[in-house]
């Protein structure tokens, strides 16, 4: 089991969620972040004072899968997300201990679903 | 200087200050002659005149009315674009109207072609240093200035409605563009065949504050802009309507009772005069066409979507108000509660099947304005009283030639701009939001909101 978390642009977000529909991973949370790589920032400007700003608004991704569900989600998450552009996002897949369906229980890969 | 000299000091100059013009003050009492007494018809002017500018200054409130409903109504990541446009909306739409707007509209006898065309010039054309006398002459009521005051914040309303319709996907300088054309040309040409005593004046055409002229005119423009376009990202998926859900219901419902309370102005002040009966009168019908509207989007949001619906509840408001414009002074009040009862009722459909015939149109301005623009007018042929002599078949006319005229011209020039400079935003700001595309910077700088979902 593998908890896979994406960092990506807010405006790709609709396209990464078909994306990964299309593969058959329905089960994801998002969330609001700021973040940035390589990507500087972008010049904002208010009221005449131009600002760069380097915190830039991403959205995060968290979807837990079973194993054999690593390779195609992370396609998945790529192909909605790239846009040949610095700033896409990152990638990160992290190993699970475990994990429990609250409403019946169960541990594990039956969890995951 | 101690503080203690400094006070005795000013104390010393205002006593001083005051001895001496009190001094004045007498010596011109005393040699001045009494001031003569206003005469009956002076009263009257200013008060006519007096409420003739409240009421354009009421018409003004209306465009914060129009920036909070859109703005509510849309995503938060395009606040500031529609903020922007509603900005530029009664500025641009003032000065053009300045320009030719009002020349083209109340030509007086100053025809060009026919009834259908008249220009008095350029630019504004009375002596800002009019004697009191000079100025009651210009119609007994009101100032020439007073005239084109109001007449020109109901200009800009005309073209504000279009910016509701196109929001979120058109470029700004595009819109900009649209609106100058649509004020200085298309609406006060249209307007003037009836207000400015045109050809539909003389079928006995009667639209008394503006159903057909400032509300359908603005509705055929939103249609064009709507076909030109196209509907936003996402909002059509295999043939079914999405929704894509406005940002705040509390901006958006600020806005409808500004909108309201401009309402007040818009009717009462196209009395034209504080004529106490004729004004009262029509503040009366026009509540009564909101609070009618209100309970028909209540009743048919809730029949046609199980639950009653904010935002239809607000729309249904408006378009009570819309069809009772064109005959706030010639129905009787029950009248007045059935014409806008039915407003609020056909609002909701209208929303469902504009949607049906994938027309994306955000904040509903087609079926206020243009679906109850419509209807309002043909209801003065319905329920007008009877020795108006205002008729059905006037009203449709009138009706019919505010389309052929307004919706082409509409189409017209926003096939110009698309071919020209672009009429829509790329995809990628699209998505990302025409704040940051079109300015540069967030209507909620620091704040979280998902802008895709």
């Amino acid at each position: 089991m593998k908890l896979i978390i994406a960092y990506i642009k807010p405006e790709r977000l609709n396209a990464v969620k078909q994306e990964l529909f299309k593969r058959n991973v329905f089960k994801m949370s998002v969330t609001n972040a700021l973040g940035c790589g390589q990507q500087k920032g972008y010049v904002e400007a208010y009221r005449g004072a131009i600002s760069e700003v380097n915190l830039l608004k991403k959205v995060r991704l968290a979807i837990g899968v079973n194993d054999e569900f690593v390779e195609t989600t992370v396609e998945g998450i790529i192909a909605g997300a790239r846009t040949g552009k610095i700033g896409d996002g990152k990638i990160f897949i992290l190993p699970m201990d475990d994990c429990i369906r609250i409403r019946t229980g169960e541990h594990g890969t039956d969890a995951i679903g | 200087m101690t503080n203690k000299m400094k006070t005795i000091l000013i104390l010393a100059v205002c006593g001083a200050a005051m001895a001496l013009s009190a001094e004045e003050v007498v010596a011109v009492v005393a040699t001045a002659a009494p001031a003569p007494a206003p005469t009956a018809a002076e009263a009257i002017f200013y008060t006519d005149n007096l409420w003739i500018m409240a009421a354009g200054m009421l018409v003004f409130l209306m465009h914060l009315g129009f920036a909070t409903v859109e703005s509510g109504l849309c995503r938060a990541k395009n606040c500031t674009n529609i903020l922007f446009k509603n900005t530029l909306t009664p500025a641009v739409g003032f000065l053009t109207f300045a320009i030719m707007g009002f020349s083209l509209m109340y030509p007086g006898e100053s025809w060009i072609w026919g009834k259908f065309l008249g220009f008095t010039g350029f630019g504004l054309s009375s002596n800002p240093d009019a004697s009191l006398a000079e100025a009651m002459s210009y119609n007994g009521h009101f100032t020439y200035w007073t005239d084109f005051f109001f007449q020109g914040m109901f200009a800009a309303t005309a073209a504000t409605i279009v910016s509701g319709a196109v929001a979120e996907r058109i470029k700004i300088n595009s819109y900009l563009v649209f609106t100058i054309f649509y004020v200085m040309l298309v609406y006060p040409i249209i307007g003037s065949w009836g207000w400015g005593g045109g050809w539909l004046a003389g079928l006995n055409f009667h639209d008394f504050a503006g159903s057909t002229f400032v509300h359908s005119v603005g509705g055929w423009g939103a249609l064009a802009g709507i076909l030109m376009l196209g509907p936003r990202i996402g909002k059509y998926v295999n043939g079914k309507a999405m929704p894509i859900m406005g940002h705040s219901m509390p901006l958006a419902t600020i806005g409808v009772f500004c909108l309201w309370l401009g309402w007040f102005g818009f009717n009462g002040g196209s009395v034209l005069s504080a004529e106490p009966t004729k004004v009262s009168f029509v503040l009366v019908t026009t509540m009564f066409g909101a609070a009618a509207g209100v309970i028909g989007a209540l009743v048919s949001s809730h029949v046609l979507l199980r639950k009653p619906d904010h935002s239809m509840t607000l729309n249904g408001c408006l378009a009570g108000l819309v069809a009772i414009t064109a005959g706030a002074d010639c129905v009787s009040p029950t009248s007045a509660i059935i014409i806008g009862l039915i407003g609020g009722l056909i609002v909701v459909p209208s929303v469902l099947i504009f949607d049906k015939l994938q027309l994306d149109d955000p904040v509903g301005a087609l079926s206020v304005h243009l679906v109850n623009g419509i209807w309002g007018t043909l209801a003065v042929g319905i329920f007008a009283f009877p020795e108006t002599g205002y008729n059905f078949l006037s009203q449709l006319t009138g009706v019919a030639a505010a389309a052929a005229a307004a919706f082409p011209a509409a189409l017209l020039i926003f096939y110009v701009i698309k071919k020209s400079i672009g009429l829509r935003v790329s995809e990628d700001e699209e998505l990302r939001g025409l704040d940051i595309g079109e300015h540069g910077m967030e209507a909620y700088a620091g704040f979280q909101f998902f802008s895709n979902q």
